[in-house]
Protein backbone atom coordinates (compact mmCIF):
# COMPACT_ATOMS: atom_id res chain seq x y z
CA UNK A 1 0.00 0.00 0.00
CA UNK A 2 1.31 3.44 -0.85
CA UNK A 3 2.08 5.88 1.92
CA UNK A 4 -0.61 8.22 3.23
CA UNK A 5 -0.90 11.78 1.92
CA UNK A 6 -1.99 13.09 5.30
CA UNK A 7 -1.21 11.61 8.72
CA UNK A 8 -2.52 13.04 11.97
CA UNK A 9 -0.66 11.41 14.86
CA UNK A 10 -2.19 11.97 18.34
CA UNK A 11 -2.57 15.69 17.75
CA UNK A 12 -3.50 17.86 20.73
CA UNK A 13 -4.07 21.57 20.63
CA UNK A 14 -5.55 24.00 23.10
CA UNK A 15 -6.39 27.68 23.14
CA UNK A 16 -5.89 29.26 26.56
CA UNK A 17 -7.32 26.70 28.95
CA UNK A 18 -9.74 25.33 26.38
CA UNK A 19 -8.70 22.00 24.88
CA UNK A 20 -9.85 21.76 21.25
CA UNK A 21 -8.12 18.60 19.98
CA UNK A 22 -7.57 15.78 22.46
CA UNK A 23 -5.48 13.32 20.51
CA UNK A 24 -6.62 13.33 16.88
CA UNK A 25 -5.26 10.49 14.75
CA UNK A 26 -6.24 9.54 11.22
CA UNK A 27 -4.77 9.03 7.75
CA UNK A 28 -5.83 9.99 4.25
CA UNK A 29 -4.54 7.67 1.53
CA UNK A 30 -3.69 8.80 -2.04
CA UNK A 31 -6.76 9.33 -4.20
CA UNK A 32 -9.08 9.13 -1.25
CA UNK A 33 -11.83 11.62 -0.56
CA UNK A 34 -11.99 12.07 3.19
CA UNK A 35 -14.82 14.01 4.84
CA UNK A 36 -14.21 15.41 8.28
CA UNK A 37 -17.55 15.85 10.00
CA UNK A 38 -18.44 17.29 13.35
CA UNK A 39 -20.64 19.82 15.07
CA UNK A 40 -19.70 23.48 15.19
CA UNK A 41 -16.75 23.87 17.53
CA UNK A 42 -15.76 20.20 17.31
CA UNK A 43 -12.29 21.19 16.10
CA UNK A 44 -12.54 20.67 12.32
CA UNK A 45 -11.14 24.07 11.38
CA UNK A 46 -8.36 23.79 13.98
CA UNK A 47 -7.38 20.39 12.57
CA UNK A 48 -7.26 21.72 9.00
CA UNK A 49 -5.32 24.83 10.05
CA UNK A 50 -2.74 22.62 11.78
CA UNK A 51 -2.52 20.48 8.64
CA UNK A 52 -1.75 23.55 6.52
CA UNK A 53 0.88 24.78 8.96
CA UNK A 54 -1.10 27.85 10.09
CA UNK A 55 -1.08 26.48 13.64
CA UNK A 56 1.38 24.18 15.39
CA UNK A 57 0.15 21.18 17.38
CA UNK A 58 1.00 21.27 21.09
CA UNK A 59 1.38 17.51 21.24
CA UNK A 60 1.68 15.04 18.37
CA UNK A 61 2.46 15.72 14.72
CA UNK A 62 0.92 16.03 11.28
CA UNK A 63 2.62 14.89 8.09
CA UNK A 64 1.48 16.23 4.69
CA UNK A 65 2.84 14.78 1.44
CA UNK A 66 5.70 13.34 3.50
CA UNK A 67 6.66 16.63 5.24
CA UNK A 68 6.02 17.83 8.76
CA UNK A 69 3.21 20.40 8.79
CA UNK A 70 5.25 22.85 10.90
CA UNK A 71 8.01 23.00 8.26
CA UNK A 72 6.29 23.01 4.88
CA UNK A 73 8.50 24.27 2.06
CA UNK A 74 6.99 26.51 -0.64
CA UNK A 75 7.39 23.59 -3.07
CA UNK A 76 5.19 21.37 -0.93
CA UNK A 77 2.70 24.18 -0.29
CA UNK A 78 2.44 24.60 -4.06
CA UNK A 79 1.13 21.03 -4.30
CA UNK A 80 -1.70 21.75 -1.86
CA UNK A 81 -4.89 23.54 -2.83
CA UNK A 82 -6.89 25.22 -0.11
CA UNK A 83 -10.41 26.58 0.02
CA UNK A 84 -10.93 28.29 3.35
CA UNK A 85 -14.06 29.06 5.26
CA UNK A 86 -13.78 32.81 4.72
CA UNK A 87 -12.83 32.62 1.02
CA UNK A 88 -10.11 35.24 1.43
CA UNK A 89 -9.47 37.05 -1.82
CA UNK A 90 -7.79 40.39 -2.50
CA UNK A 91 -10.46 43.05 -2.29
CA UNK A 92 -8.81 45.32 -4.87
CA UNK A 93 -8.93 42.72 -7.64
CA UNK A 94 -11.43 41.73 -10.26
CA UNK A 95 -12.22 38.10 -11.07
CA UNK A 96 -9.81 38.24 -14.01
CA UNK A 97 -7.18 39.77 -11.74
CA UNK A 98 -7.52 36.98 -9.21
CA UNK A 99 -7.15 34.39 -11.97
CA UNK A 100 -4.08 36.14 -13.38
CA UNK A 101 -2.57 36.43 -9.89
CA UNK A 102 -3.11 32.73 -9.15
CA UNK A 103 -1.80 31.75 -12.60
CA UNK A 104 1.35 33.76 -11.92
CA UNK A 105 2.04 32.15 -8.56
CA UNK A 106 1.36 28.52 -9.43
CA UNK A 107 3.24 26.86 -12.29
CA UNK A 108 0.62 24.11 -12.73
CA UNK A 109 -2.30 26.54 -13.14
CA UNK A 110 -4.68 25.60 -15.98
CA UNK A 111 -5.85 28.90 -17.39
CA UNK A 112 -8.32 27.43 -19.88
CA UNK A 113 -9.95 25.26 -17.22
CA UNK A 114 -10.36 28.25 -14.90
CA UNK A 115 -11.90 30.48 -17.59
CA UNK A 116 -14.29 27.75 -18.66
CA UNK A 117 -15.31 26.87 -15.09
CA UNK A 118 -15.93 30.51 -14.19
CA UNK A 119 -18.02 31.02 -17.28
CA UNK A 120 -20.11 27.97 -16.44
CA UNK A 121 -20.67 29.32 -12.93
CA UNK A 122 -21.78 32.68 -14.30
CA UNK A 123 -18.81 34.73 -13.10
CA UNK A 124 -17.69 37.52 -15.43
CA UNK A 125 -13.97 38.42 -15.56
CA UNK A 126 -14.74 42.09 -15.01
CA UNK A 127 -16.65 41.57 -11.75
CA UNK A 128 -14.99 43.15 -8.74
CA UNK A 129 -14.23 40.88 -5.76
CA UNK A 130 -15.92 43.05 -3.09
CA UNK A 131 -19.13 43.01 -5.12
CA UNK A 132 -19.31 39.21 -5.27
CA UNK A 133 -21.87 37.34 -3.18
CA UNK A 134 -20.69 34.78 -0.66
CA UNK A 135 -21.54 31.95 -3.03
CA UNK A 136 -19.67 33.58 -5.90
CA UNK A 137 -16.61 34.08 -3.69
CA UNK A 138 -16.76 30.41 -2.66
CA UNK A 139 -16.98 29.33 -6.29
CA UNK A 140 -14.09 31.56 -7.29
CA UNK A 141 -11.92 30.21 -4.44
CA UNK A 142 -12.70 26.66 -5.44
CA UNK A 143 -12.05 27.22 -9.13
CA UNK A 144 -8.73 28.88 -8.32
CA UNK A 145 -7.71 26.03 -6.00
CA UNK A 146 -8.80 23.29 -8.39
CA UNK A 147 -7.34 24.92 -11.50
CA UNK A 148 -3.77 24.51 -10.28
CA UNK A 149 -4.09 20.71 -10.26
CA UNK A 150 -3.26 20.19 -6.59
CA UNK A 151 -2.13 16.79 -5.33
CA UNK A 152 -4.03 17.45 -2.14
CA UNK A 153 -7.10 19.64 -1.95
CA UNK A 154 -8.11 20.84 1.50
CA UNK A 155 -11.51 22.49 1.87
CA UNK A 156 -12.88 23.89 5.08
CA UNK A 157 -16.65 23.74 4.80
CA UNK A 158 -16.57 24.83 1.15
CA UNK A 159 -20.32 24.56 0.68
CA UNK A 160 -21.20 26.84 3.60
CA UNK A 161 -23.47 29.59 2.38
CA UNK A 162 -23.89 28.13 -1.11
CA UNK A 163 -27.34 27.59 -2.56
CA UNK A 164 -28.37 24.18 -3.87
CA UNK A 165 -27.38 24.94 -7.46
CA UNK A 166 -24.01 26.35 -6.43
CA UNK A 167 -23.39 23.32 -4.23
CA UNK A 168 -24.01 21.03 -7.18
CA UNK A 169 -21.67 23.17 -9.29
CA UNK A 170 -19.08 22.76 -6.57
CA UNK A 171 -19.61 19.00 -6.56
CA UNK A 172 -19.28 18.93 -10.36
CA UNK A 173 -16.00 20.85 -10.19
CA UNK A 174 -14.74 18.40 -7.59
CA UNK A 175 -15.81 15.38 -9.65
CA UNK A 176 -14.02 16.81 -12.69
CA UNK A 177 -10.88 17.29 -10.63
CA UNK A 178 -11.05 13.75 -9.29
CA UNK A 179 -11.68 12.26 -12.72
CA UNK A 180 -8.84 14.26 -14.28
CA UNK A 181 -6.15 13.91 -11.66
CA UNK A 182 -7.04 11.37 -8.99
CA UNK A 183 -6.27 14.10 -6.49
CA UNK A 184 -6.59 13.45 -2.75
CA UNK A 185 -9.24 15.50 -1.00
CA UNK A 186 -9.75 16.30 2.67
CA UNK A 187 -12.78 18.43 3.40
CA UNK A 188 -15.05 19.33 6.23
CA UNK A 189 -18.75 19.74 5.66
CA UNK A 190 -22.18 19.91 7.20
CA UNK A 191 -23.96 18.77 4.04
CA UNK A 192 -24.19 15.08 4.73
CA UNK A 193 -26.09 14.25 1.53
CA UNK A 194 -23.19 15.67 -0.50
CA UNK A 195 -20.74 13.75 1.68
CA UNK A 196 -22.64 10.52 0.98
CA UNK A 197 -22.19 11.11 -2.75
CA UNK A 198 -18.57 12.04 -2.87
CA UNK A 199 -16.67 10.75 0.16
CA UNK A 200 -14.82 7.43 0.33
CA UNK A 201 -14.19 7.74 4.02
CA UNK A 202 -15.60 9.82 6.84
CA UNK A 203 -14.29 10.88 10.20
CA UNK A 204 -16.75 12.13 12.80
CA UNK A 205 -14.95 14.53 15.10
CA UNK A 206 -16.55 15.05 18.48
CA UNK A 207 -15.16 16.64 21.58
CA UNK A 208 -11.60 16.75 20.20
CA UNK A 209 -11.16 13.23 18.86
CA UNK A 210 -12.64 10.94 16.22
CA UNK A 211 -15.69 8.88 17.14
CA UNK A 212 -15.82 7.27 13.72
CA UNK A 213 -13.09 6.75 11.14
CA UNK A 214 -14.43 4.41 8.49
CA UNK A 215 -15.30 4.05 4.81
CA UNK A 216 -18.90 4.82 3.92
CA UNK A 217 -19.24 1.33 2.44
CA UNK A 218 -18.13 -0.17 5.75
CA UNK A 219 -20.67 1.90 7.63
CA UNK A 220 -23.44 0.84 5.25
CA UNK A 221 -22.45 -2.81 5.37
CA UNK A 222 -21.58 -3.27 9.03
CA UNK A 223 -23.69 -0.87 11.05
CA UNK A 224 -27.37 -1.52 11.67
CA UNK A 225 -29.85 0.71 13.40
CA UNK A 226 -33.11 -0.45 14.90
CA UNK A 227 -35.68 0.37 17.52
CA UNK A 228 -36.33 -2.19 20.22
CA UNK A 229 -39.27 -2.19 22.61
CA UNK A 230 -38.34 -4.82 25.20
CA UNK A 231 -40.82 -6.98 27.08
CA UNK A 232 -40.83 -6.40 30.84
CA UNK A 233 -37.81 -8.00 32.46
CA UNK A 234 -35.75 -8.26 29.26
CA UNK A 235 -32.07 -7.40 29.72
CA UNK A 236 -30.28 -4.86 27.58
CA UNK A 237 -27.96 -6.36 24.98
CA UNK A 238 -24.26 -5.76 25.49
CA UNK A 239 -20.94 -6.82 24.03
CA UNK A 240 -18.90 -5.85 20.98
CA UNK A 241 -21.92 -5.94 18.65
CA UNK A 242 -23.62 -3.08 20.47
CA UNK A 243 -22.25 0.34 19.59
CA UNK A 244 -24.78 2.45 21.34
CA UNK A 245 -28.06 2.23 23.18
CA UNK A 246 -30.15 5.37 23.17
CA UNK A 247 -33.33 6.02 25.06
CA UNK A 248 -36.57 6.17 23.11
CA UNK A 249 -40.19 6.40 24.07
CA UNK A 250 -41.02 3.02 25.62
CA UNK A 251 -37.79 1.41 24.49
CA UNK A 252 -34.35 1.82 23.01
CA UNK A 253 -32.63 2.88 19.83
CA UNK A 254 -29.88 0.41 19.09
CA UNK A 255 -26.81 0.94 16.95
CA UNK A 256 -25.24 -2.43 16.16
CA UNK A 257 -21.93 -3.37 14.54
CA UNK A 258 -21.61 -6.63 12.58
CA UNK A 259 -24.79 -7.85 14.23
CA UNK A 260 -25.11 -11.65 14.14
CA UNK A 261 -28.44 -13.28 13.39
CA UNK A 262 -28.45 -14.81 16.90
CA UNK A 263 -28.44 -11.37 18.49
CA UNK A 264 -31.26 -10.11 16.27
CA UNK A 265 -33.30 -13.25 16.92
CA UNK A 266 -32.72 -12.86 20.65
CA UNK A 267 -33.85 -9.22 20.54
CA UNK A 268 -36.93 -10.14 18.50
CA UNK A 269 -37.77 -12.89 20.99
CA UNK A 270 -37.58 -10.56 23.97
CA UNK A 271 -39.45 -7.61 22.59
CA UNK A 272 -40.61 -5.81 19.47
CA UNK A 273 -37.83 -5.11 16.96
CA UNK A 274 -38.05 -2.78 13.97
CA UNK A 275 -36.39 -4.10 10.77
CA UNK A 276 -32.67 -3.39 11.24
CA UNK A 277 -31.39 -1.06 8.50
CA UNK A 278 -28.11 0.60 7.68
CA UNK A 279 -28.25 4.13 9.09
CA UNK A 280 -28.01 7.16 6.85
CA UNK A 281 -25.01 9.33 7.59
CA UNK A 282 -27.35 11.83 9.19
CA UNK A 283 -28.83 9.20 11.54
CA UNK A 284 -25.38 8.01 12.52
CA UNK A 285 -24.17 11.56 13.07
CA UNK A 286 -27.14 12.44 15.26
CA UNK A 287 -26.88 9.18 17.19
CA UNK A 288 -23.22 9.68 17.97
CA UNK A 289 -22.90 13.42 18.46
CA UNK A 290 -26.40 14.43 19.54
CA UNK A 291 -27.07 15.33 23.16
CA UNK A 292 -26.09 12.45 25.43
CA UNK A 293 -29.03 10.37 26.50
CA UNK A 294 -29.15 7.96 29.42
CA UNK A 295 -27.87 4.47 28.80
CA UNK A 296 -25.29 5.51 26.23
CA UNK A 297 -22.58 2.95 25.75
CA UNK A 298 -19.26 3.56 24.08
CA UNK A 299 -17.24 0.63 25.39
CA UNK A 300 -18.24 -1.76 22.63
CA UNK A 301 -16.73 0.27 19.81
CA UNK A 302 -13.94 -1.32 17.82
CA UNK A 303 -11.92 -0.31 14.80
CA UNK A 304 -14.92 1.13 12.95
CA UNK A 305 -15.74 3.55 15.70
CA UNK A 306 -12.49 4.72 17.20
CA UNK A 307 -12.31 4.93 20.95
CA UNK A 308 -11.81 8.44 22.27
CA UNK A 309 -8.22 8.75 23.47
CA UNK A 310 -7.89 10.23 26.94
CA UNK A 311 -6.31 13.65 27.26
CA UNK A 312 -2.67 13.18 28.09
CA UNK A 313 -1.05 16.59 27.79
CA UNK A 314 -1.43 19.06 30.61
CA UNK A 315 -0.03 22.51 30.59
CA UNK B 1 -28.82 2.42 -20.71
CA UNK B 2 -30.42 4.04 -17.72
CA UNK B 3 -28.32 3.98 -14.56
CA UNK B 4 -29.96 5.35 -11.44
CA UNK B 5 -28.83 5.28 -7.82
CA UNK B 6 -29.93 6.56 -4.44
CA UNK B 7 -27.04 7.84 -2.31
CA UNK B 8 -29.11 7.56 0.87
CA UNK B 9 -29.99 3.90 0.36
CA UNK B 10 -28.33 1.34 2.66
CA UNK B 11 -26.55 -0.25 -0.33
CA UNK B 12 -22.98 0.88 -1.00
CA UNK B 13 -22.93 3.19 -4.06
CA UNK B 14 -20.64 1.04 -6.23
CA UNK B 15 -22.92 -1.96 -5.67
CA UNK B 16 -25.89 0.13 -6.77
CA UNK B 17 -24.08 0.99 -10.03
CA UNK B 18 -23.16 -2.68 -10.56
CA UNK B 19 -26.76 -3.71 -9.91
CA UNK B 20 -28.17 -1.02 -12.23
CA UNK B 21 -26.02 -2.25 -15.14
CA UNK B 22 -26.71 -5.93 -14.43
CA UNK B 23 -30.44 -5.38 -14.22
CA UNK B 24 -30.43 -3.38 -17.47
CA UNK B 25 -28.82 -6.44 -19.09
CA UNK B 26 -31.27 -8.82 -17.41
CA UNK B 27 -34.26 -6.70 -18.47
CA UNK B 28 -32.94 -6.54 -22.01
CA UNK B 29 -32.94 -2.73 -22.10
CA UNK B 30 -29.18 -2.88 -22.74
CA UNK B 31 -27.74 -4.99 -25.53
CA UNK B 32 -24.36 -6.63 -26.13
CA UNK B 33 -21.79 -4.26 -27.55
CA UNK B 34 -23.46 -1.18 -26.10
CA UNK B 35 -20.95 1.37 -24.87
CA UNK B 36 -21.09 2.38 -21.23
CA UNK B 37 -20.69 6.02 -20.29
CA UNK B 38 -17.12 7.06 -19.46
CA UNK B 39 -16.17 7.12 -15.79
CA UNK B 40 -16.20 10.89 -15.83
CA UNK B 41 -19.59 11.20 -17.57
CA UNK B 42 -21.29 8.72 -15.26
CA UNK B 43 -19.71 10.26 -12.16
CA UNK B 44 -21.02 13.67 -13.23
CA UNK B 45 -24.41 12.34 -14.22
CA UNK B 46 -24.91 10.64 -10.86
CA UNK B 47 -22.93 13.30 -8.96
CA UNK B 48 -20.78 10.70 -7.25
CA UNK B 49 -17.07 10.10 -6.76
CA UNK B 50 -15.35 8.84 -9.96
CA UNK B 51 -13.51 6.30 -7.77
CA UNK B 52 -16.88 4.70 -7.08
CA UNK B 53 -17.62 4.34 -10.81
CA UNK B 54 -14.13 2.90 -11.43
CA UNK B 55 -14.74 0.35 -8.70
CA UNK B 56 -18.15 -0.60 -10.10
CA UNK B 57 -16.69 -1.04 -13.61
CA UNK B 58 -13.91 -3.21 -12.18
CA UNK B 59 -16.46 -5.48 -10.54
CA UNK B 60 -18.52 -5.62 -13.76
CA UNK B 61 -15.42 -6.48 -15.76
CA UNK B 62 -14.42 -9.20 -13.27
CA UNK B 63 -17.93 -10.64 -13.50
CA UNK B 64 -17.69 -10.67 -17.29
CA UNK B 65 -20.57 -8.26 -17.80
CA UNK B 66 -18.45 -5.65 -19.56
CA UNK B 67 -15.21 -5.63 -21.48
CA UNK B 68 -12.68 -2.82 -21.47
CA UNK B 69 -11.14 -1.87 -24.79
CA UNK B 70 -7.96 0.13 -24.41
CA UNK B 71 -8.62 3.76 -25.29
CA UNK B 72 -12.18 3.10 -26.47
CA UNK B 73 -13.99 2.60 -23.18
CA UNK B 74 -16.18 -0.10 -21.67
CA UNK B 75 -18.70 -2.16 -23.62
CA UNK B 76 -21.33 -4.69 -22.62
CA UNK B 77 -19.88 -8.12 -23.24
CA UNK B 78 -21.59 -10.41 -25.77
CA UNK B 79 -20.71 -13.57 -23.92
CA UNK B 80 -22.88 -12.85 -20.93
CA UNK B 81 -21.07 -13.71 -17.77
CA UNK B 82 -17.57 -15.18 -17.84
CA UNK B 83 -18.20 -17.06 -14.62
CA UNK B 84 -18.29 -20.82 -14.88
CA UNK B 85 -21.75 -22.34 -14.85
CA UNK B 86 -21.28 -23.99 -11.46
CA UNK B 87 -19.98 -20.75 -9.97
CA UNK B 88 -23.04 -18.96 -11.33
CA UNK B 89 -25.34 -21.52 -9.75
CA UNK B 90 -23.58 -21.12 -6.43
CA UNK B 91 -24.11 -17.38 -6.61
CA UNK B 92 -27.75 -17.83 -7.49
CA UNK B 93 -28.32 -20.05 -4.45
CA UNK B 94 -26.51 -17.54 -2.23
CA UNK B 95 -28.60 -14.67 -3.56
CA UNK B 96 -31.87 -16.48 -3.13
CA UNK B 97 -30.91 -17.77 0.31
CA UNK B 98 -30.31 -14.19 1.36
CA UNK B 99 -33.68 -13.07 0.03
CA UNK B 100 -35.51 -16.05 1.51
CA UNK B 101 -33.92 -15.54 4.93
CA UNK B 102 -34.99 -11.91 4.92
CA UNK B 103 -38.50 -12.92 3.86
CA UNK B 104 -38.81 -15.35 6.77
CA UNK B 105 -37.58 -12.62 9.12
CA UNK B 106 -40.44 -10.49 7.85
CA UNK B 107 -42.78 -13.34 8.74
CA UNK B 108 -43.75 -14.65 5.27
CA UNK B 109 -44.73 -18.23 4.48
CA UNK B 110 -43.08 -20.30 1.69
CA UNK B 111 -46.11 -19.77 -0.58
CA UNK B 112 -45.84 -15.99 -0.27
CA UNK B 113 -42.15 -16.21 -1.19
CA UNK B 114 -42.87 -18.38 -4.24
CA UNK B 115 -45.57 -15.96 -5.43
CA UNK B 116 -43.24 -12.99 -4.98
CA UNK B 117 -40.47 -14.78 -6.87
CA UNK B 118 -42.82 -15.58 -9.75
CA UNK B 119 -43.84 -11.93 -9.85
CA UNK B 120 -40.19 -10.83 -9.99
CA UNK B 121 -39.47 -13.27 -12.83
CA UNK B 122 -42.52 -11.96 -14.68
CA UNK B 123 -41.29 -8.39 -14.40
CA UNK B 124 -37.88 -9.31 -15.77
CA UNK B 125 -39.11 -11.19 -18.90
CA UNK B 126 -36.18 -13.56 -19.20
CA UNK B 127 -35.06 -14.03 -22.83
CA UNK B 128 -37.85 -11.81 -23.99
CA UNK B 129 -40.40 -14.56 -23.29
CA UNK B 130 -43.02 -13.88 -20.65
CA UNK B 131 -42.87 -16.57 -18.04
CA UNK B 132 -46.19 -18.32 -17.33
CA UNK B 133 -47.10 -18.22 -13.67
Amino acid sequence: MSSPVVTFDSVQRWFGNQVVLKGLSFQVMPGQVYALLGRNGAGKTTALRILLGFLAPHVGSVAVLGCDSTALSPQVRGRIGYVGEEHRLYATMTVAGAVAFEAGTRPTFRRAFADQALQRCGLRPSQRIPRLSRGQRATLSLVLAVASNPELLVCDDPALGLDVVMRREFLDALIDLLADTGCTVLFSSHFLTDVERIADRVGILHDGSLLVDATLDDIKRRVLRCVWLPKPGATLPSGPQVLRIGARRGGHELLLLDAQRALLADLAAHGELSPPLAPSLEDLFLDLTGPDRPGMLREGMDELVARPTPVGGQR
Amino acid sequence: MLIRINPQSPEPLFEQVVFAVKSAVAKGTAVAGEKLPSVRDLARELAINPNTVVRAYEVLERDGVIVRRQGAGCFLSDRGSDLAQSEKKKQLVLLLRHAVTEAFHLGFQPDDVKKALAQCLDELQFDGKRRQS
